[in-house]
């Protein structure tokens, strides 16, 4: 740092005498050429660390702004999962259940605990028991076909109303793999595990009343399994099996034969007509 | 004359017989079919058999982006549009972590607020009519016009509201909005007097509800029945209170709670909750803030990340509950709703038991269910 004020000035006499004696003192001429690069180089790194100290200030700058600005200004951040299995919850259900408690998570402030099928209603009733989640509050079933653990999914939703806490219970099971009830725990869940065998065609053994809900009981197939069309199917062959084979029903456009009519064709012009009539005469 | 006891059964040895109550009744709110087994006018039995207005919703969620779904949940409570609204959007919001500005909390809250107010009144006048009262109908719509009007104002459609969307508001409330608002709620409770004038201290209205369908408290948790029902039965749980949403943590309000849990106890306390909201929809007119109503969100959202977010609020019927599993694609893969009256029609068989088939009437009125949101 010292050197540079006098660089200059050895710059310039060495470029007067430079077309002199070039040749001999190539070590000499060298150097300032040297010295400019390097000269060059610092002052590069020299922008360059500014310009990176500039930019550092500019992104602190920016990152205060941002966490100055109010949460609705910002990027949305979505909730992330934390494992809960330190939770005092989950330890006493631990603590009971052993294995059947397969993990736990914590995600946006509800907790979410994986159950084994077989102890789902032992499971919800020491909650309601020990632990005060009396409430019923949701049951429901989610497919996801070809998922290894099992294709279907039960998920519960319990409330504990003097702590106001929420707590999330999920059953894997495979087609044709029926979930113990616990509509007799709770009877709340005895209409919701009939949507749920209505909508998936989960079983829930030792249902008081295993039959469809909001669908009519001829009903053929379970409308919210990924796999079944949108445009639904026809059940025809439930109201009248005379008519259809099993399964089938009405198809588009043969019901009652009626077809839609074609356009009448355009009467043709009394001239043209009598154009035509004299053609065929000749 | 057949030999008592001989098997053989004439109209006179029959002692239970079986009746259809429905679909086509006007007091069953809808297409609701009751299937009935009564001893004289006592009804022993009672089996309800719901799904006629079943269109497929929660199917029809998952073909749509998360931001389009929201005029499907206008479909399913069409009475208290906004608060179908309000619970999806903030499963949605949960979901993807967004947060709404206070303006748009406080705009929300007033428009649920307003929607509990008109679906009491709705309330109100039909269970009135069932039960004999003529009058308080009129009486009723003639407020629940002026709200309807404040809707249409706002966002311009009367039921089918459509009003929120994830992240905020779509539209501020338009000039003059406040002041008319305002207009309405300073002059409502004296309006509310006026219906309970007619029906309060009625003795024909008292001899209808008092001791009618009374529901235990223990059985009407262990049911999941949620909403003006359950706090009739003195179950203090109200979601505004438990886990304040909105700006309901900003306000004060008093959740009023019956004693006895019959017909008459939730109609004071449905009376007393519209009285509650006009206290709220005060207070928020008079702190309403200024600024954004939308969160800053990029214009186009790519789907969330996969997983899954549950969201629940104090519908005017009860708990109305959204439950959202995301596969991070732009439509959720499955979209559960937790509807308040499914839950509180499946204790109606606990209710009616032991009661005069006029007495169903008042009850089936009291349990204050939409169709439109069991069937979905």
């Amino acid at each position: 740092m010292n050197d540079e004020p006098k660089k200059p000035g050895q710059d310039e006499l060495p470029a007067d005498e430079g077309g002199a004696e070039t040749t001999p003192e190539s070590p000499e001429a060298d150097a300032p050429e040297a010295a400019e690069a390097d000269d060059q180089a610092k002052a590069e790194a020299k922008a360059k660390a500014e310009a990176v100290a500039k930019a550092k200030a500019a992104a602190e700058a920016k990152a205060a702004a941002e966490a100055a600005k109010p949460p609705w200004e910002k990027l949305p951040v979505a909730p992330e999962d934390e494992d809960a299995t330190d939770d005092p919850l989950v330890a006493a259900l631990r603590e009971q259940h052993g294995e059947a408690i397969e993990s736990a998570f914590l995600c946006a402030g509800d907790l979410r605990v994986q159950v084994a099928r077989s102890a789902i209603a032992d499971v919800c009733r020491s909650l309601k028991i020990d632990h005060d989640f009396t409430m019923a509050e949701d049951l429901c079933g989610v497919h996801y076909p070809g998922r290894e653990v099992g294709e279907f999914e039960v998920v519960y939703h319990l409330y504990n109303i003097p702590e106001n806490r929420r707590l999330r219970l999920k059953v894997a099971a495979g087609e044709g793999e029926s979930v113990p009830t616990v509509a007799l725990v709770h009877r709340g869940f005895n209409w919701l595990e009939r949507e749920a065998y209505d909508m998936y065609g989960i079983r829930f053994e030792g249902h008081p009343d295993m039959t469809r809900i909001l669908l009519w009981e001829g009903f053929n197939g379970y409308p919210l399994r990924k796999d079944f069309p949108v445009e639904g199917i026809d059940t025809g062959s439930a109201i009248y099996p005379e008519y259809y084979d099993e399964s089938a029903g009405p198809v588009t456009g043969t019901g009652t034969g009626w077809r839609p009519q074609p356009p009448p064709e355009p009467e043709p012009e009394p001239g043209a007509a009598a154009g035509e009539a004299e053609e065929g005469e000749g | 004359m057949t030999e008592p006891g001989s098997g053989a059964q004439t109209l006179f040895d029959l002692k239970e017989m079986e009746l259809n109550f429905g679909p086509q009744h006007p007091s069953t709110h809808g297409v609701l079919r009751l299937k009935l087994k009564v001893d004289g006018e006592r009804i022993v039995d009672c089996y309800p058999i719901i799904g006629y207005l079943h269109r497929g919703t929660e199917k029809l969620f998952e073909l749509h982006p998360y931001f389009q779904n929201v005029p499907h949940t206008d479909r399913m409570d069409y009475v208290a549009a906004a608060t179908n609204n309000l619970a999806y959007v903030a499963a949605v919001e949960r979901l993807f972590g967004l947060t709404v500005p206070p303006r748009a909390r406080y705009i929300r809250t007033l428009l649920c607020e307003l929607q509990r107010i008109s679906s009491h009144l709705l309330w109100l006048a039909t269970h009135a009519i069932d039960i004999g009262a003529m009058t308080p109908f009129f009486y009723t719509f003639r407020e629940r016009e002026i709200i309807l009007d404040l809707f249409e104002e706002y966002c311009g459609a009367r039921l089918t509201l459509n009003c929120m969307r994830p992240g905020g508001q779509p539209f501020d409330l338009t000039v003059g909005w406040e002041e008319r608002c305002r207009e309405f709620i300073d002059d409502f409770p004296s309006k509310i007097d006026e219906y309970e004038g007619l029906l309060t201290e009625n003795r024909i209205w008292k001899k209808r509800t008092v001791g009618v369908g009374v529901l235990d408290p223990d059985v009407a948790v262990d049911y999941g029945v949620t909403g003006p029902l359950l706090r009739g039965s003195g179950v203090n749980w109200d979601l505004r209170k438990a886990t304040p949403y909105e700006a309901y943590g900003e306000v004060e309000f008093d959740v009023p709670l019956g004693k006895n849990g019959d017909t008459y106890d939730r109609y004071i306390i449905r009376m007393e909750e519209m009285r509650q909201s006009s206290r709220i929809i005060t207070q928020c007119l008079d702190k309403l803030p200024e600024g954004k109503i939308m969160a800053h969100r990029p214009r186009v959202m790519k789907g969330p990340k996969v997983g899954e977010a549950y969201a629940a609020i104090e519908a005017p019927k009860g708990v109305l509950g959204f439950y959202i599993v995301s596969d991070g694609k732009p439509g959720p893969y499955r979209c559960r709703v937790r509807p308040p009256s499914f839950m509180n029609l499946q204790v109606l068989p606990e209710m009616t038991r032991n009661h005069l088939l006029s007495d169903l009437v008042a009850i089936i009125g009291t349990t204050d269910i939409v169709l439109g949101e069991i069937d979905r």
